[in-house]
């Protein structure tokens, strides 16, 4: 029990996709200028990667292993990711309207979004059961949502100051994220 | 908006470079560049699958249908992935082991899917190769550029490209800034180096 624990803990914290193992910055520029989108981006990530990380790992063991076919890891990954989130938009449009509405456009994106592959394929890398595999997605994730609603925080603080000219929007968003991620090293002495 | 084949390839190096100007690509972008050679081979690398997944589907462009093409555009890619995996697995090992799980994270790099999604599902042949050949080399430029600046400062070595040969560049009461080298530092280069980038485009 501890090990899982231990293991959901530096998930979320110690190494934090985000601000520790830079996957996932595309959407995190573009999305945490509000904090409504980022929350909005934040749940639709938890709820995809958490199926992702279940499935991928499924069809490692269950598929490529067993005929060998390591190689189209890469390609098979992509297809579960997209497959998967085409499904589940069709889902949540047809049981959860509301949770479908929420979430608008940022379904989708997260197809793309290097959080999602990156924690497939380090779940298979780290050699995860599948136990530690569901923790470990559901807690990146939870740490992706973490960050980047902090994030959204932040950068909603930061449209009230003066920044200068060539320093506003991306790059100062940057320097922020840089100052967070100092913060969050702070949890690798903790484990 | 007929450009020429030259001005395709340029506009990749400084007017629509990534991931400055272009703001796609940036996971590798921050984790790669903590040695020269790392940024330079996942350039590299990056740019091969920008330019053949590119004319692939160029030349495709008028068979696959609307609602299926992203999909179509992934599997491509994905392939030409693959190939620069294997390809690196065999000729570049130590490279290989470095950039890790980076490599198969070029086949959802927002770059070489947009660059499809936005120009060569819309342009020729030929011009789809400039525009990835162009974005792949600013690219890799940029890589280049920050993992120097990294490197130098951050550790005080220059790994040089291929030959995995770390050089160091200063006496041994060097301190080297170690903050950049890490992921917080990563964040803080890329956002000045942005910052450069603006000011130097205002002129």
């Amino acid at each position: 029990m501890g090990d899982y624990i231990l293991l959901a803990v530096s998930c979320i914290f110690v190494n934090n996709i985000l601000l520790i193992q830079y996957l996932g910055n595309c959407p995190f520029l573009g999305v945490s200028k509000k904090m409504e989108t980022a929350t909005g981006m934040a749940m639709a990530v938890v709820f995809v990667l958490v199926l992702a990380g279940t499935i991928t790992w499924i069809v490692d063991h269950m598929l490529l292993k067993t005929f060998g076919v390591e190689y189209l890891r890469t390609l098979a990954f992509i297809l579960v990711i997209a497959s998967l989130v085409q499904f589940v938009e069709l889902f949540l449009k047809k049981s959860i309207p509301a949770l479908y509405a929420g979430l608008g456009i940022f379904l989708p994106l997260i197809t793309t979004n290097c959080a999602v592959m990156g924690v497939c394929l380090i779940n298979i890398k780290e050699e995860y059961s599948f136990l530690q595999a569901i923790i470990a997605s559901l807690s990146y994730a939870i740490g992706f949502g973490l960050a980047l609603i902090l994030f959204a925080g932040v950068r909603e603080r930061i449209l009230l100051a003066r920044v200068p000219k060539p320093l506003q929007d991306t790059s100062i968003g940057l320097v922020g994220a840089g100052m967070m991620s100092l913060a969050f090293f702070a949890f690798k002495g903790m484990v | 908006m007929a450009k020429t084949v030259v001005q395709e390839f340029t506009k990749g190096l400084w007017a629509e470079i990534p991931p400055f100007r272009l703001v796609l690509g940036l996971c590798p972008t921050l984790a790669v560049t903590k040695t020269v050679e790392n940024g330079v081979g996942m350039g590299i690398a990056t740019t091969f699958v920008l330019v053949c997944s590119n004319i692939l589907i160029s030349l495709l462009r008028n068979v696959i249908p609307k609602n299926v093409r992203i999909a179509c555009f992934i599997v491509v890619i994905a392939t030409f992935v693959i190939v620069v995996e294997l390809v690196m697995q065999a000729f570049a090992y130590p490279l290989f082991l470095k950039l890790g799980i980076f490599i198969p994270l070029i086949v959802v790099n927002c770059i070489v899917l947009g660059r499809a999604e936005a120009f060569a599902a819309k342009n020729g042949v030929v011009s789809s190769f400039a525009d990835g050949l162009g974005i792949g080399i600013g690219f890799t430029l940029s890589l280049t550029a920050l993992s120097i600046f990294r490197e130098v400062l951050g550790s005080g070595t220059f790994t040089v490209p291929i030959t995995s040969v770390s050089i160091p560049l200063f006496g041994p009461s060097f301190q080297p800034f170690n903050f950049l080298i890490e992921a917080p530092g990563a964040f803080v280069c890329l956002g000045l180096m942005l910052c450069i980038m603006n000011m130097l485009g205002k002129k």
